[in-house]
């Protein structure tokens, strides 16, 4: 028995097709009972991974070790992992009850207790009755249900789960991602999850591994990955942020003083990894930590100067675009619209100041 | 106005070119009914004669006997190396499979007299054997395994790789996913691979002139009895007959392979 702590620990992975590292020099662990993402933009080499962890691709370097014992070379059928398929991969000859009982012959249990089993993930899924419909006669939902409890039947150390709920539509995705987390607590199962959709690696995820060819940028939690991204990539493939390029100038009550040329002087926390001064910078500030005021904001704030570009109602909160000088993407701000603000409704080219608390701005290395 | 009348054409043009292609076909048919042992109009009366006698002719009926065993063989050893072969190809990356492939095709446009030569030559004057029924078996196996293939290989690209990887996936070995998956999955394509190798063979001429030593199939035999005039009825008949079952066989195995890549048929994905 593996420490909880690596459960699942992945060290140097590399996997090569051609010239193509689909995998580079991958080392990071899985807990005990985690529900883990891996996030990022297709051909990140997230589905390579979850594909090597499966057994269906050998690694070209490296070893995969589940549960404290050597994977890297051991065929999928003698592994303890089960896959969910972003195709499903229901067998279309086969019922569901057939479909459910499929990795259930090799354990050798009785005819009986077969059909106990298949009843029981049918009611887990809910399910029930469905036991004798084919394949062609279920919904997505429906298909994306029974190809879970197919795999959790033969009740894996790790469930393996390829962009699951890609194909369904938004609602159901919805639905499913509270329902298979829900799932995940209630079997402790630990969940190995393939998304390249953010939003739902961040409401799903105990802790998401953000990749990008091939490379793991940041694995943290959903909260600390969105507030505090390690690089600009991450900053920028997890929701929307603004970035403003400097160099450190200085230090002052515990914050870095930055030095955003056109944009004057910045102040930043720079305690988690301190940078140097005069090393080149970006300060990064999501949209909804910004304020944007049409007088000049007090002391003891950040704030820059520009003309109100473009604005965008949502109703129940507004989009402005910022432009400002020196700059050559308009600043984004979010404000929610929480009372009925009817202040700054035309666009047009008048003077804004957008401003921030010190603590929301996060120092990121500079390119 | 002007869109009919192009159809029109068209219409008569398909006409014309079904009755060029069928009309000898049928004209057999016609002949195998008539009573008299010359192919020529005016038709004499109508007679079931060519029929009985065909059947009553032991010389036939043991060329039929070869064939129906020759070409159940071709088939069965066919559509095995047919389903291996796709198999190998379609799942499978390994070195110089375009070549392969390329290779395993081939047969369907070499002439089958080269193979029938140069397999009279390999197993008569290298190997001193005397050709017979296994010969011609092994010279249709070479020009059946191509067909075989290229159904097996379309059969096999139309389903979900990753359904056979599900497969392995819950515990499966390589070989037990194979039958209880790829086989199953696969059944429409090999029903539709048995029929084609099977008629392929039993049709086969070329080749079985040249290997068929004592055992002359039904071709080979039919040929042989066109020198006697008062032949050619009989043959006319066992013609039809020929046809009626190549007909029925081709049109279920055509069946067989659309209810299979329907996708939305029971069998299909």
């Amino acid at each position: 028995m593996a420490a909880d702590e690596s459960f699942i620990a992945i060290r140097n992975l590399s996997k090569h097709f051609g010239s193509v590292k689909a995998v580079d020099d991958i080392s990071f662990n899985i807990r005990r009972g985690e529900f883990f993402s891996l996030l990022g933009p297709s051909g990140c080499g997230k589905t390579t991974l979850l594909r090597i962890l499966a057994g269906f691709e050998i690694p070209t370097k490296g070893d995969v070790l589940i549960d404290g014992q050597d994977m890297t070379t051991v065929p999928p059928h003698l592994r303890p992992t089960n896959m969910v398929f972003q195709s499903y991969a229901i067998f279309p000859h086969l019922d569901v009850k057939q479909n459910i009982a499929y990795g259930l012959r090799k354990t050798g249990i009785s005819k009986e207790e077969t059909e106990r089993t298949v009843n029981e993930a049918l009611e887990m899924i809910k399910l029930p009755g469905y036991g004798n419909r084919r394949a062609d006669q279920l919904s997505g939902g429906q298909r994306q249900r029974i190809a879970l409890a197919r795999a959790l039947v033969c009740k894996p150390k790790v469930l393996l789960l390829d962009e699951p709920l890609g194909a369904l539509d938004k609602k159901l995705r919805e639905e499913m991602q509270l329902e298979l987390r829900q799932l995940q607590r209630s079997v402790g199962i630990t969940f190995v999850f393939v998304t390249h959709d953010q939003e739902e690696a961040l409401t799903m995820s105990d802790r998401i591994a953000v990749m990008s060819r091939g490379k793991v940028l940041q694995i943290e939690t959903s909260s600390r990955l969105y507030e505090a991204p390690n690089c600009r990539e991450v900053a920028d493939f997890i929701g929307t942020m603004n970035f403003i390029d400097g160099s450190v100038a200085g230090s002052e009550n515990g914050y870095a003083v930055i030095d955003a040329g056109p944009l004057g002087s910045l102040r930043a926390p720079n305690a988690e990894r301190p940078f140097e001064r005069n090393r080149r910078v970006t300060l990064a500030v999501r949209p909804e930590k910004l304020r944007i005021e049409t007088a000049p904001p007090g002391d003891g704030t950040n704030s820059v100067a520009g003309k109100l570009g473009a604005q965008s109602y949502l109703g129940d909160r507004s989009h402005f675009y910022v432009e400002v000088p020196g700059m050559t993407k308009r600043i984004a701000v979010a404000s929610q619209n929480a009372t009925r603000n009817l202040d700054i409704t035309d666009s047009g080219d008048r003077p804004v100041w957008v401003s921030w608390p010190v603590e929301s701005g996060v120092l990121l290395p500079g390119e | 106005m002007v869109g009919a009348k192009r159809i029109d054409g068209l219409l008569a043009y398909g006409i014309i070119y079904l009755i060029f292609i069928y009309a000898p076909v049928l004209l057999i048919v016609l002949f195998s009914f008539n009573n008299g042992i010359y192919v020529a109009f005016p038709l004499k009366d109508f007679t079931f004669k060519w029929y009985s006698d065909m059947v009553h002719n032991t010389g036939l009926t043991k060329a039929v006997g070869v064939s129906l065993r020759i070409a159940g063989i071709v088939a069965v050893v066919s559509t095995v190396l047919g389903v291996l072969g796709a198999k190998a190809v379609t799942r499978y990356a390994m070195p110089g499979k375009a070549m392969v492939t390329f290779l395993i095709m081939l047969p369907l446009v070499i002439p089958a007299i080269v193979f029938g030569i140069s397999l009279l030559t390999l197993i008569a004057k290298v190997f001193g054997i005397q050709p017979g029924t296994w010969s011609i078996v092994c010279g249709h196996v070479l020009i059946c395994v191509p067909f075989s293939m290229a159904v097996m290989i379309s059969r096999l690209q139309g389903f979900d790789k990753n359904l056979e990887e599900a497969s392995l996936d819950l515990g499966e070995t390589g070989w037990r996913t194979f039958w209880r998956v790829t086989v199953p999955l696969a059944m429409p394509g090999i029903v539709a691979s048995f029929l084609l190798c099977f008629t392929t063979s039993f049709d086969e001429y070329q080749i079985a002139a040249f290997l068929s030593g004592n055992d002359a199939t039904l071709p080979v035999y039919i040929y042989s009895q066109l020198r006697f005039p008062n032949r050619l009825p009989g043959t006319l008949a066992l013609g039809s007959c020929i046809l009626a079952i190549s007909f029925v066989i081709v049109t279920f195995a055509e069946w067989m392979r659309r209810r299979g890549t329907n996708p939305d048929k029971g069998l299909g994905i």
